[in-house]
């Protein structure tokens, strides 16, 4: 083979001065092996180049914490009693643009695999999903494929799918945005490194056979998605959710069988990903046999066994002279299991193939946190962040007839339009592929709740999870935007009756190279660490995804070609005792209403501005950290001191939304009024009723408790507003006038996505 | 009652059985597919979930793992042998009751709640309930149209085979009922010699007050109160 030059480093993905950086590391100029394994390790994708600088300033310190970001391939969190939860969100959009159904599917199995591989069985999944405008048949194809993807890769897998969220916005036609998160239950103590260690010690490779699927998927996952990009379809990885489920129990086998020196599941960047990642943190290094390595085909290259993303695969390092202990393991599970090298105390990868040395490489010259390139990118503030603040309230018209009476007939018709909408109404047509219910552990089917619920069994601790981000308010302002994303999925966990302990991000935005889309990711990172240290739930980990926009050829990359900045938080909650579990409906005849909060004249960014009025540039909604982080506390005590009887925030869709969906779940119906002398005075009626301004949550109250718990808000200096009671006739009524009732309007929010899914 | 739920690879939910069971005060062991012996269990259970990846048809592969012949010998001496979803397909692959499980009619996995009720209660599995009680359980998979030809389905109603009908939370058997397209609104069966049973609905995980939903023990409890009677 001919040697490498700067254009073939350029066509590999590398910069022409990275190219110069491998050759001084090497000494020579590498060879392609050699320069195919830099390309993918210094991608954006493993290396975290473009972003580290940034992730380091989030706080990663609580005394919970077991392993911090980083460190391991997932969060680990202390859950007391001799218990972690081990969680973490990853990112599959690039596979899932261009084939939705493996795209997606991987995705699921890789971030299992992320859980598995330190040791804990996982017992919940959620999943995070973004589409473009419904009306596209290739929106509709992509999304049937990732919901068919996830449900067959995890139900077949065997751990429940518990929540999660679904999002349309036309910056999502090209670039859908699929981010997998998964929770799992480990024995502190018992936990496995992903490190390599111990010369002389043999490696292992488990699992599936190595084929030619997912070669340089993780440099293609770090590129914009353009018309060339369907030529890339090998780079996406196929799932087989069999091996995987095999593999998971013969993976918590070996794990307990004590043999194991470092394990590390094999992903993004396969083969080469693992060994030098496990090296560099052991700090020694590896004999690799390449030709041992079990494939579905005969001769494939060097480079592709390395970077191949075959799935369903393992990297054990194994304590010398317990090789049988592991292979009777395998056999037992009808799966490969191969010695394909040994540990050396050279610090470099030596890689073989039929007995010539085909790379070598030092390890730690591969990865993050050794010499992996670390970029400081600029940015600068894009021009439609002022345009958005531009937005002037007056210019939309009110839901009213004159200066004082609302027209309830127009209030009739947004709140149906509302409620049938695709970003607001039931996710039926989706949870309903998934197996919400294996494990026997979720308790969230039956008695919904903000945040799913799932049981640590044999214990009465549960964790209290959900994922949330509403990206339209990270675009109008990313540091707000993404204070609210953490604060909504807090709130969430609160509303359950959690307590919000850690967090997990998938970091979704555009081509880092982009001043204007990096800009938004600096601010992004800057909302999450304020609001993250005032919650108290630092960052265990997640992903980080760039380059989700779609460029026509030939033209530089813009903002606007960007998806909307998504950083996605997964967040961890604790709740001791099923009994102090908050659940979202409604649950008996003249139980007294409240939202916890202020009314505010304020409809910035919401559903309603931005679909009904087709307004789509206003700012970020009314929001204090502070007033959040103090409404959360007051709650949860109040929840935990049993004076609140359903408990749901008020986010997309406005307080209308957030009423009907505590009362559609028992047919329940509302009876509210609003004063006319004062709220009807100070306040629009859109704004009261659909507007999005943040901290606010409807309890429901037994009324023989309606006393003490006024007084114990009023102690607490929270505000809030009596606005009525529950009704058993179904009937959504307002100042005496029926908006719609439960039954009527149920179907239309439980059927309106499929009606247009099919 | 001594309880064994077979373990085939890509069975899931053999944890949750073992689990409800035993939460039932039953003793609940693991049988591995690949050994023979059914460690003198009173009743045999063949869990949900996917064995050998649902590859070539559900339980076509399952069937001729080794304990599966020690199963079909144990059921032609009568013992007890219960299949719950997936475990449902494998029996009515090894033939060990009557009928087959197609594709769902809308070509899509589902899980949720569903209603049913039984055919009659002269069945272990039917014994402790009540006919015209609609019981909540979960179902969950891609594959539970239970279908035979007619001849067999009169066949089954005459010797009272059809254990349970999907039903409306009233009880009524409807076609909107019917969560798959299941003939007659089939949800379970049992061979003519009433010893071997299939269902698609998961019992198991309706049997925890955690979960909100215990419908699914007054099923279990019907297995062991008629043994032991």
């Amino acid at each position: 083979m001919e040697t490498p030059t700067v254009e073939t480093a350029k066509k590999l993905g590398l910069l022409p001065e990275e190219f110069d950086k491998i050759n001084e590391i090497l000494g020579r100029t590498p060879n392609f092996t050699e320069l195919s394994i830099y390309s993918v390790m210094w991608s954006e994708h493993c290396s975290y180049k473009n972003s580290i600088v940034w992730l380091k300033k989030l706080p990663k310190e609580s005394p919970r914490m077991l392993a911090k970001a980083g460190e391991e391939n997932a969060g680990l969190v202390d859950i007391g009693d001799g218990l972690a939860c081990c969680f973490k969100i990853e990112s599959h959009n690039h596979p899932s643009a261009i084939e939705p159904y493996q795209g997606a599917a991987t995705g699921v199995g890789g971030i299992n695999r992320d859980i598995f591989t330190m040791g804990a069985r996982p017992i919940a999944q959620l999943n995070s999903l973004r589409f473009g405008n419904l009306q596209l048949d290739k929106t509709r194809w992509l999304m049937r494929g990732v919901v068919k993807g996830i449900g067959d890769y995890g139900n077949a897998f065997g751990v429940p799918t518990v929540g999660g969220e679904l999002h349309f916005d036309d910056c999502y036609n090209n670039n859908p945005l699929v981010n997998a998160f998964s929770a799992g239950i480990v024995e502190v103590g018992k936990v496995a490194k992903a490190i390599s260690k111990g010369v002389g010690n043999p490696v292992f490779i488990v699992g599936s056979a190595t084929g030619k699927d997912g070669i340089h998927g993780a440099t293609f996952a770090s590129e914009d998605i353009s018309e060339k990009s369907t030529a890339k379809l090998p780079a996406v990885q196929v799932g087989d959710p069999f091996q995987e489920k095999l593999l998971l129990e013969a993976t918590l086998e070996i794990i307990n069988s004590g043999a194991v020196v470092g394990i590390q599941d094999m992903g993004a960047a396969g083969i080469i990903c693992s060994t030098s990642e496990m090296s560099a943190k052991g700090e020694h290094g590896m004999e690799v046999w390449l030709d041992k390595v079990p494939t579905r085909q005969p001769n494939m290259k060097p480079f592709e066994i390395l970077l191949s993303e075959s799935q369903e695969r393992m990297l054990i390092v194994v304590e010398k002279g317990k090789e049988e202990v592991i292979r009777k393991i395998f056999d037992k599970w009808d799966l490969n299991c191969e010695q394909i090298g040994v540990v050396t105390d050279t610090q470099r990868l030596h890689f073989y193939q039929n007995g010539e040395l085909v790379a070598d490489v030092p390890a730690e010259t591969l990865v993050l946190g050794g010499g992996a390139p670390v970029y400081h990118r600029e940015y600068k503030e894009p021009s439609y962040y002022a345009a958005y603040k531009k937005f002037d309230i007056t210019t939309i018209k009110d839901c009213k007839k004159d200066l004082y009476f609302p027209d309830w007939d127009k209030v009739r018709e947004v709140a149906k339009f509302l409620l049938a909408h695709p970003n607001i109404c039931s996710r039926r047509w989706v949870y309903e592929q998934y197996d919400s219910m294996v494990g026997t552990a979720n308790t969230s089917t039956n008695q919904p709740s903000d945040a799913a619920v799932v049981n640590v069994r044999g214990t009465d601790k549960h964790i209290v999870i959900s994922v949330d981000c509403n990206s339209r308010y990270v675009k109008a302002d990313p540091e707000i935007g993404t204070q609210i994303a953490v604060s909504e999925a807090a709130r969430n966990v609160v509303c359950s009756g959690g307590e919000p302990v850690a967090i997990t991000n998938n970091l979704n935005f555009g081509n880092p190279y982009n001043t204007e889309v990096y800009w938004q990711f600096v601010h992004a990172i800057l909302g999450m660490k304020k609001a993250c240290e005032a919650f108290g739930t630092p960052v265990t980990g997640g992903n980080v995804s760039f380059y989700n926009q779609s460029t026509p050829k030939n033209t530089p990359t813009s903002v606007e070609q960007a998806v909307n900045p998504t950083p996605t938080i997964g967040m961890l909650g604790l709740l001791e005792g099923i009994d102090k579990k908050m659940t979202l409906d409604f649950k008996a005849a003249g139980d007294m209403i409240y939202m916890i909060g202020v009314h505010r004249n304020d409809i910035n960014c919401s559903e309603y501005l931005y679909s009904y009025h087709g307004v789509k540039q206003s700012p970020v909604p009314s929001f204090d950290l502070d007033e959040e982080v103090k409404l959360q506390r007051v709650l949860l005590e109040a929840i935990q001191t049993g004076l609140i009887t359903s408990a749901h925030d008020v986010s997309d869709g406005g307080l209308f939304t957030t009423l009907a969906e505590s009362a559609m779940p028992r047919k329940m119906g509302f009876d509210i009024h609003f004063d006319e002398g004062t709220i009807l005075k100070h306040f629009r009626i859109d704004a009261l009723l659909f507007g999005e301004s943040q901290s606010r949550v409807v309890v429901s109250v037994k009324p023989e408790k309606s006393q003490q718990f006024s007084d114990f808000l009023r102690t607490h200096n929270q505000l809030f507003d009596y606005l009525g009671t529950v009704t058993a006739d179904g009937n959504f009524v307002i100042n005496g006038n029926i908006i719609t009732s439960a039954s009527e309007i149920s179907g239309v929010y439980e059927e309106s996505l499929g009606k247009v899914m099919g | 009652m001594k309880f064994g739920v077979i373990v085939f690879p890509g069975s899931n939910c053999d944890d949750d059985m073992v689990y409800a069971l035993q939460g039932l005060g039953q003793e609940a062991i693991k049988l591995w597919h690949k050994d023979t012996s059914l460690q003198n269990c009173d009743c045999v259970v063949l869990p949900g979930g996917f064995s050998y990846g649902d590859y070539l048809r559900t339980g076509a592969i399952a069937r001729f793992s080794p304990i599966m012949e020690t199963v079909s010998q144990f059921a032609a001496q009568g013992g007890y042998v219960i299949g719950v979803c997936n475990g449902f397909q494998i029996l009515a692959e090894a033939g060990l009751v009557p009928g087959v499980l197609l594709r769902n009619t809308n070509q899509k996995y589902v899980c949720k709640n569903i209603y049913l009720k039984p055919y009659q209660t002269n069945t272990l599995l039917t014994q402790g309930l009540q006919t015209d009680k609609a019981y909540k359980i979960p179902i969950a998979h891609g594959e539970g149209r239970y279908y035979a030809k007619p001849e067999v389905i009169k066949e089954l109603k005459k010797n009272g085979q059809i254990l349970f009908s999907y039903c409306n939370a009233e009880g009524q058997i409807t076609e909107e009922a019917n969560p798959n397209g299941s003939m007659e609104n089939i949800a379970g069966v049992c061979n003519a010699t009433k010893n071997v049973f299939g269902m698609m609905p998961h019992p198991e995980r309706a049997a925890n007050s955690l979960l909100g939903n215990t419908d699914g023990k007054f099923i279990l409890q019907s297995i062991f109160q008629m043994a032991n009677a």
